[in-house]
This record gives C-alpha cells, structure tokens and sequence, in this order.
C-alpha cells in the first residue's frame, strides 16, 4: 500500500543525504521523494512515498525520528491529505495534432507552457492518478520527454504535523 | 583563542580526562593545544582502529564518553571499525577526526576522504565543522548526543584550517537545545500498571537483561525488581555480568551460544520481561515465535526497538533505570514462581557441574575459564575478543561483580586487549584480564606497547589453539567441506614477543597445573602473559 510521510527537518547541508541513505541501508524502498524548505527557511519539508505495509511504515517513522535533523514525522491518512505532483511534459505535436492536445489540456486543467512547429510543453498539477491519466492521453502524440516533481503533501483541515 | 584552543577548551568542559589518540598533520593544531594541557592523559595507539576501542572500554567502565582523535584520511579510514564497533554496541563516544583545508574540501587531494559520508550508517550522528566559532556548541551537542537516550558514537571532523581560525569570543554553552533530538526518560504511568498486572498473572516469569541496563546504569534496579518478584533473569551477551553466576535467580546466558538452562527458561516462560535488549539474532533465533507463545514486555530508550524485531504487547519507551524505579515504586507483586524456579534451577545445577572433557596435553577452555573465574577479584574487568574464546568464556567464566566487555553486536576480533587497557586507564585500581584467541591477538597485538608505555597491569589470557577455532569448527560441518584457510601458521613464539615488550609469560598444557600456574599468574605484579595450549578440533558444544 502506498503512504505519504511526511518530515520536517533542519534545513541544513548533508540532511538528504542522511534520510536516503537510511532508506537505503534500512532496504526501505523510496517511490518518490519531494524537497523545499518552508516558511520557516531553517526547516525543510520532505514527502516521501513508500509503497510497505504498516509495520515497515513504522519502522521508518521510528528510524526517520532517530536522526538528529529530523524534527517531526508523519505519516499522512490517505483521505485526510492533498496530495499533488506536478509534471512538465513534452509532446510531439504539429498543425494536425495541436487540436486534439488543447483540448485534453482543457479538460484536465493543464497549461501549455511552450509551443514548437514540432511540439508542445504542458504542465498540469494534479494528484498522482490524473497525472498518470494526463500521461496515458498524451502517449499516443509522442511524448518526447518529461519530468515530474514527486507528490507533495499536507494533511487537510487546520491542523499541522 | 584558535580553533584547536577552543576545541580542547570545549573537551575540558566536558570533564574529558583522557584521549586515545594517533596524530597526522591536518590534527597537529590541535594535538598543539593538547600539549598545553598536560591534565588530559594520552594514549598512543599503534592503529586507530584501537583509539575506537581503547575509548569504549574507557567508556564502559568510566561511565563517561570516550574519546579518540586522529588524522584525516587513512587515519579516519582505520578508524571507522572503531567506531561501528561501538555503534553496534551503543558505546557513547566522540571521535574527532583532522580534515584537509575547507576551501579544498572535495578536490580529492592528499589525505582527504569523506568521513562523516563514510560513517553516516554506523555512527549516531556526525558533524563537519565550517567555522571555528561554531566548535563549543558542537563539541557540546557531540557529548549530548552520545551520552543520551540510546549512547553511541558522534563523529566531528574538523579541517585544519578551521582549527587555526581565531574565534571571535569563546563562550561555552549551559545546555543542549536540539529541537528534533528529545529522548524520552520516564516510561508511560498506564503502560507501567499494565507491567504491574502482567506480572501479577505470570506464574512463569522471565527477565531477559541486556547491555541496555549497563549503559542506564540500572544494575540495581534491575537486580531489585528479580528479587522484589522472585523473578529469574537470563541475559544477552552484552548483559553478562549484570548478576553472578552463583545468584540463585540467575539462569545463564540466552542465545545460539548460551547456556541450555538459559534458552529453556526462554522457551518455557509465560511472562517475558526484556530489559534494555533488542532481541537481536543471536540472542532470539526466533522472537516472533516467542511473541506468539507468551506475554511480552519490552524496555527501551529507543524507540525504533521496538518492533524492531520483536512486536512486544507491552511496550515501555524511556530510560531503563527511571522505568525499573517507576516499576519499583509501584511494589510490584511477587509472583507464584515457586515450581518454576524450582525446575529452572535443576537445569542450572546440571549445567554448573557439568564435567568437562580432557586431553593430555592441552588444556580444555572450559576447565581453564572454571578455575580462572574463582580466582578472580570480586570486581574484576575481564575482556573477551571473538570466537571460540568468546563463547566459552560466555558460558564457562564465573561471574562476580566485576564487568565484561566484548564486542557482542559487530563480532570485532581484536577489541579485547585495546577496551581492557581503556578499561585499565578508566579504573586503574581494578584487577584486569583480557582472555583471547591466538587469531584475535594477533589482529590487536601492536598494543603491547599502550600497555609497556604506561606499565600497566593487564594480565592476558592467550587460548592459543594455532586455528582461527570458530571457523575452523564451522568449516567441520556441512555443507562446507573441511577446514581451508583457518590455520594460523606463521604465528610467532609468543612469549618472545610478550618478552620483547618486556611483559613476562607463563605457559600451561596441563590442567593439573593450573590451578598453581593462574595463581602465579594473578599475583604477579604488573602485567603476564599466559599462554594456554587448546586443542584444535576442541568444539564450543563439547
Ligand atoms: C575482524 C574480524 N575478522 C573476521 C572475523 C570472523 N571470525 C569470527 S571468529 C574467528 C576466529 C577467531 O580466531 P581466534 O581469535 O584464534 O579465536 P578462537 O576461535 O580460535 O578461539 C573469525 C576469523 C571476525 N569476527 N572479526
Ligand atoms: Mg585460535
């Protein structure tokens, strides 16, 4: 089952280094990961999604807390979070095809961010399911390249981690 | 004040009495301001592997935090067994190791390696300073962190451009405030009722002790709680000597290793009390077995061991030693362990007059570790290397009140004779023995010389079998085919060696004779080697 954790740690060099390692030596298996520092610039927020059941998922927690730059972790309720990935996403297009792009884009929510003779850009954040929806309508065009940032979370309503 | 000044200033206000220690030229500043401070003693070692364990032999009997100090590259390379070493056995101990200049950190020049990446798996937290101004609250927070919740190594490089910086003002800080690093110390009041109640209802308790209630310091307690609910104890390797071997509660060692009357107590308990120990491998070849059989409760300072490997149903997260006082206060019951006791009991007796076989010609461990133990002050440090030596000593050496150090979680040959000259610096006054394999001492022998400079007195056992015995004994047992590579040929007449650090010797092949010769050996003021002929094909279940 997929969870979202989520870390708040000492924005400082040498952190993420420290947090994947541990996944590595503890054989955690990452599917992504997300960095950016928060309102406050001396903490940083990681999301981190790992595909275990419960009891691994505690155990990260667990090893998560032990190091000394994390300040807090979480694992977030799947129905109590956003979650949203963002993805960039080039496809081949020409004067045919432009069409039938702009309006999958339309439809999903998606922006075009640059355009070619032979291509288009778009962007779209979405949670992980339509952007895997997004990426599966865009696949017959040629998709060219394209990259995403991993989920980022936060647990819905007035509370914090 | 430079950086190197600050540093030792900062150790001194850390009460650091004694550093282990190997100089090279990116720590010179700081072995410079060493210099000044003639309070603080100073061991050199003959390779940094032993600085690591030097300071946790130091640390284990001190209390303290141990440390050790040597130079970038290849001298923070011969380190790094040192300090997984402790790690495994969650040893508080800081290292510090000299780096190449900052501005050149990362152009792979001469003597430069990355060592807080090196160690990041195996040590509890590491810094690499950029600015001198920052040495008193990293040094502080070093100590804090190695010293608290669950001990082990913190690693600080510091390159040397830093520790000629001048700092602005020194200014040493009162406390530690690390917002994501607050240990728990009190266990949970309803968790703690719930012990109470478990143990209320068990008609066949047990407490497994580890090497936790060692570092809480929680002997006391410990002892207190078995003998307040008449409660028999098993230990882990690490837990060994929290009680003597003739405490009419105590029932051995547990493990792959340990003592049968031990293991039974384990398989047959209705209560599992597990006291700062993490069921690790060795110990409980199957905790989830235990689990399921019987009522669990688990102590621990860290957390992340619980559910680790075994799924306690009572859980109890804090410091030891507050926990079992917390348990104290609230009279824990005395539990109906009579019948159970009782047989328990039969099992040990069995196991304690057990005879040991014989062979003209060499001395059997056990018959040699039997007698030694007698003989031995009350409370005596004994260090014990790795293999065959380790597990007789485990089962066969009679405790006291005294301690014994090993490398339980890593298996690291070599550590005995450098903890016992840590332990010897540590506790001058105490009597203390190193007992070894011929293989282990060979792989620490170099540190005759800690012992020569410093004419200490450390008696050390050799079992000298002329086989790497725990290998060679595997190797005898399918699926491996036969002994390869285990025979330690070449091995040099070791009492000219013990004589060429002028430490005399004495030698025993005849089990009639050892009562006489470990006496000779005991008394002789200063240090003795003696060396003990085992036979080779001699096997730890003999
Ligand atoms: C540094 C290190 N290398 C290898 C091993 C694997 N090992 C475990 S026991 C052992 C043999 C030890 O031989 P010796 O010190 O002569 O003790 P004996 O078993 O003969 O009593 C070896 C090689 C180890 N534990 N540590
Ligand atoms: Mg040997």
């Amino acid at each position: 089952m997929k969870q979202t954790i989520s870390v708040l740690v000492e924005n400082q060099a040498g952190v993420l280094n420290r947090i994947t390692g541990l996944f590595s030596r503890r054989a955690f298996n990452i599917e992504s990961l997300a960095v950016g520092v928060t309102d406050d610039p001396t903490v940083s927020r990681i999301t981190i999604i790992v595909d275990s059941g419960n009891s691994v998922v505690e155990q990260v927690e667990k090893q998560l807390n032990k190091l000394i730059e994390v300040i807090k972790v979480r694992t977030l309720e799947e129905t109590a979070m956003i979650g949203r990935e963002l993805i960039l996403l080039k496809v081949n297009a020409n004067h045919k095809t432009r069409q039938d792009i702009m309006t999958i884009c339309e439809i999903m929510g998606a922006k075009v961010d640059d355009i070619s003779p032979s291509s288009m850009t778009l962007e779209l954040s979405d949670t992980p399911d339509r952007i895997e929806t997004f990426e599966a309508l865009m696949r017959p065009f040629c998709i060219l390249e394209e990259v995403r940032t991993g989920v980022i979370a936060l647990q819905k309503g007035g509370g914090k981690i | 004040m430079n950086g190197a000044q600050a540093l030792v200033e900062s150790l001194l206000r850390e009460q650091v009495e004694h550093i282990f220690g190997y100089a090279g030229a990116t720590i010179c500043p700081t072995v410079d301001a060493l210099k000044e401070h003639p309070e603080i003693g100073y061991t050199l070692v003959r390779t940094e592997q032993n600085a690591g364990h030097m300071a946790s032999g130091y640390a284990r009997i001190s209390g303290k935090v141990g440390v050790c100090m040597v130079t970038s590259g290849p001298g923070a390379t011969n380190l790094i067994t040192g300090i997984a070493t402790a790690y495994m056995d969650s040893i508080p101990m800081v290292a510090i190791t000299g780096q190449v200049p900052s501005h050149l950190l990362g152009r792979d020049i001469f003597q430069e390696v990355d060592i807080t990446g090196a160690v990041a798996p195996f040590s509890k937290h590491s810094y690499l300073i950029k600015d001198a101004n920052q040495i008193p609250r990293v040094v502080k927070e070093a100590f804090h962190i190695a010293s608290t919740g669950r001990p082990g190594p913190v690693l600080i490089d510091i390159p040397i451009d830093i520790q000629t910086q001048e700092l602005k003002e020194f200014s040493y800080p009162e406390e530690v405030n690390i917002r994501g690093y607050k240990p728990s110390v009190r266990g949970n009041e309803l968790q703690i009722k719930r012990v109470i109640d478990a143990i209320a209802r068990a008609k066949q308790p047990l407490i497994c002790a580890g090497g936790g209630v060692w570092l809480a310091n929680a002997k006391q307690e410990l002892l207190e709680l078995a003998e307040q609910s008449a409660i028999p104890v098993v230990k882990t390797m690490m837990g060994l000597s929290i009680m003597p071997t003739d405490h009419p509660l105590n029932m051995g060692m547990i493990g792959a290793h340990g003592n049968h009357c031990a293991n039974q107590a384990l398989a047959k308990a209705d209560l599992l009390i597990m006291v700062g120990t993490r069921a690790a491998d060795r110990a409980m070849v199957d905790p989830r077995e235990i689990q399921r059989r019987m009522a669990t409760i688990h102590i621990d300072v860290d957390p992340a061991e619980i559910g680790k490997n075994m799924q306690a149903a009572i859980p109890l997260v804090g410091d030891v030693k507050v926990i079992l006082q917390q348990i104290l206060e609230k009279q824990a019951p005395v539990t109906d362990s009579a019948a159970w006791l009782e047989q328990l009991r039969d099992y040990r007796k069995a196991e304690l007059n057990r005879t040991f076989p014989h062979q003209d010609g060499y001395v059997f461990p056990g018959t040699m570790l039997r007698t030694l133990g007698k003989k031995l002050q009350d409370d005596a440090v004994v260090s014990v290397d790795v293999g065959q030596n380790q597990i007789f000593t485990c089962k066969y050496l009679p405790q006291k009140n005294g301690r014994f150090l090993t490398s339980g979680g890593l298996g690291t040959m070599g550590y005995a004779l450098p903890a016992a000259i840590g332990a010897k610096i540590a506790a001058p006054k105490k009597q203390n023995i190193v007992i070894c394999g011929d293989g282990s001492f060979q792989m620490a022998m170099n540190e005759l010389s800690a012992i020569r400079a410093a004419n200490l007195d450390i008696k050390i056992v050799l079992l000298r079998n002329q086989v790497l015995g725990l290998v060679h004994q595997i190797q005898n047992v399918p699926p491996y085919h036969g002994p390869f590579g285990v025979a330690l040929d070449g091995s040099p007449d070791f009492a000219a060696l013990a004589a060429a650090y002028q430490i005399p010797s004495l030698y025993v092949n005849d089990e009639t004779k050892l009562d006489e010769v470990l006496g000779d050996f005991l008394s002789r003021q200063g240090s003795c080697l003696l060396i003990c002929e085992v036979n080779p094909n001699v096997s730890t279940n003999d």
